[in-house]
């Protein structure tokens, strides 16, 4: 068995075991690459800064655990982010599985804050429908959600004075898991024209650039490069000062994908060298 | 593989959480000594770890600890999206307004039995009763759909591809108009490759060859983005068993 072959034929398990050493010793052993923003990251930014203290941001937690380590950090750099502008959020999930996250989350920066439930935030909770949830939404929210995640009547609360319905929001953000960012753009954005944004994991983010180039979309946070960019720049900013999950997760995201990349290029110099050798022998 | 341990081992995070709530909310002479107890942070973040350990396993080999493990998850999914919607869906919407109020509600009953036909699907002999509830939930989802998927997926779409070269909103830039014609070569030639009436053959078949490399790329960025998607769930998770089980700081 030549050199090549016994190389094509290595044990995968190796490969996982340098992928596991290629994220723990980054962890353990930071290197502080550098995190370029994005102009879709920026945009994001931008928007939620530009938001008059005591204006109003809609978000939407469609994810669950299975995203947490994509979505969870960008949620909370984005709550920070509002929280430090006096910006009043209204959050809700349209996924079931997302509630326990999505109540932690806005639990724990709200606390923080020292934000008060019903004047500063409102978590409304899940509401099942999707579609409908979002259509009913642009005609009254106070309506499609008579009562937030607390079971306290909506109709009484300070925060939804001055707004009621989607377009009444200066910015709606849905960090999403899965395909809910087409939904609000087709039944909510396309429908009642308010400015939307996007988080979503690497996985969709593909799926999602379109939307930018055709303007539905104003800004967008991919994966967890999306959510570094974020912590970034609220950081850079000054509204914090510990760095998130995110960046910290950076460096071991860096190292795995110049490994993969080197993996790549090595397995198919390998493979083009042992078709090669293959190809002499039989002539 | 990862999202099965992902929502395992966060389920096991949230216990102990759910359980400080609960018992700040009850009312002083309600408090029950042996409800919380700080055990209960760790016994949960163990069953974390050890789950997460049960998932990765599997790399190794198929086994049975994993085989428990992915059912165990399955199992508390189905749980836990069954207490959801009841508390969430079926109590406020359907089961309170008839219970509390039934001749001001009693129209909940056209849904409710829409929804109990739907159960029928479980019997071979009264099946076709679920038809009734699906025909209504088809004819309404497709209505809703079809106008808003055509204008928000395909004419907006088609709207952004419809740009002038040079000028118009995008400027004079090199990059712009360099951008505007890789978006205007790409839609051609994709929707030339995907139309099999003609033959792909000479200049059909050169333009359906640029096709196919544009949906090569698009195929190579989707792939990057997984391969980031993925590991990032492997970070969080090392993030967890590091600063959590361990107690290392990071950062």
């Amino acid at each position: 068995m030549s050199f090549y072959d016994r190389m094509m034929q290595i044990d995968r398990r190796w490969i996982f075991l340098l992928v596991l050493l290629a994220v723990v010793i980054p962890l353990l052993k930071p290197m502080g690459m550098p995190i370029k923003i994005t102009p879709p990251a920026q945009a994001i930014f931008d928007k939620v800064d530009a938001i008059p203290e005591g204006g109003n941001i809609l978000i939407a937690m469609d994810f669950d655990p299975a995203s947490k380590p994509e979505l969870y950090p960008m949620t909370l750099a984005l709550l920070r982010h509002c929280f430090y502008k006096k910006i009043k959020i209204t959050l809700l999930t349209l996924w079931p599985s997302g509630m326990g996250l999505a109540e932690k989350a806005t639990k724990t920066i709200a606390e923080e804050f020292g934000a008060v439930s019903g004047e500063d935030y409102v978590f409304l909770g899940y509401k099942a429908g999707f579609a409908i949830v979002i259509l009913t939404m642009g005609e009254s929210i106070k309506n499609t959600f008579p009562k937030d995640a607390n079971g306290n009547s909506t109709g009484e609360m300070p925060i939804f004075e001055n707004v009621d319905k989607l377009n009444d929001y200066d910015f709606m953000v849905d960090l999403a898991a899965g395909a809910s960012v087409e939904v609000w753009i087709a039944y909510g954005k396309e429908r009642y024209k308010f400015p939307m944004g996007a988080g979503c994991t690497a996985v969709s983010a593909t799926q999602y650039y379109p939307y930018l180039n055709t303007g539905q979309l104003d800004g967008m946070l991919g994966g967890l490069k999306g959510a570094a960019e974020y912590e970034k720049m609220i950081t850079d900013a000054g509204y914090t000062k510990q760095p998130g999950a995110a960046t910290m997760g950076m460096d071991a995201q860096s190292i795995v994908h110049l490994m993969t990349v080197i993996i790549v290029i090595v397995t198919n110099i390998l493979f083009f060298m042992q078709r090669r050798i293959k190809k002499e022998e039989e002539v | 593989m990862d999202t099965f341990m992902a929502n395992t081992v966060l389920f096991a995070q949230l216990i102990p959480d759910r359980i400080t709530e609960i018992y700040a909310n009850l009312p002083a002479d309600q408090h029950i000594t042996w409800i919380y107890n700080p055990t209960m942070h760790w016994i949960g973040i163990w069953i974390a770890a050890l789950l997460t350990f049960a998932m990765y396993s599997f790399l190794y080999k198929d086994n049975v600890v994993y085989k428990f493990a992915e059912h165990l998850y399955v199992g508390i999914s189905v749980g836990y999206f069954i207490c959801i919607t009841w508390f969430n869906v079926m109590k406020p919407n359907l089961y309170d307004p008839l219970f509390t109020d039934f001749s001001y509600n009693k129209i909940l009953i056209i849904p409710a039995l829409f929804g109990v036909s739907m159960l029928f699907r479980l019997s071979r002999q009264y099946s076709w009763i679920s038809r009734y509830g699906l025909a209504y939930m088809v004819a309404s989802g497709a209505g809703l759909a079809i106008p808003a998927m055509i204008q928000a997926m395909i004419l907006r779409h088609m709207w952004s591809t419809f740009v002038p070269l040079w000028g118009g909103q995008t400027g004079y830039t090199f990059m712009s108009i360099f951008s505007s014609i890789v978006i205007i070569v790409g839609v051609l030639s994709v929707l030339i490759y995907f139309f099999f009436s003609l033959e792909h053959k000479g200049a059909i078949g050169k333009i359906s060859q640029v096709g196919i490399l544009y949906l090569m790329v698009t195929f190579g960025t989707a792939f990057g983005y997984t391969v980031m998607a993925r590991i990032s769930l492997l970070i969080g998770r090392m993030q967890f068993l590091l600063e959590q089980w361990m107690g290392r700081q990071l950062g």
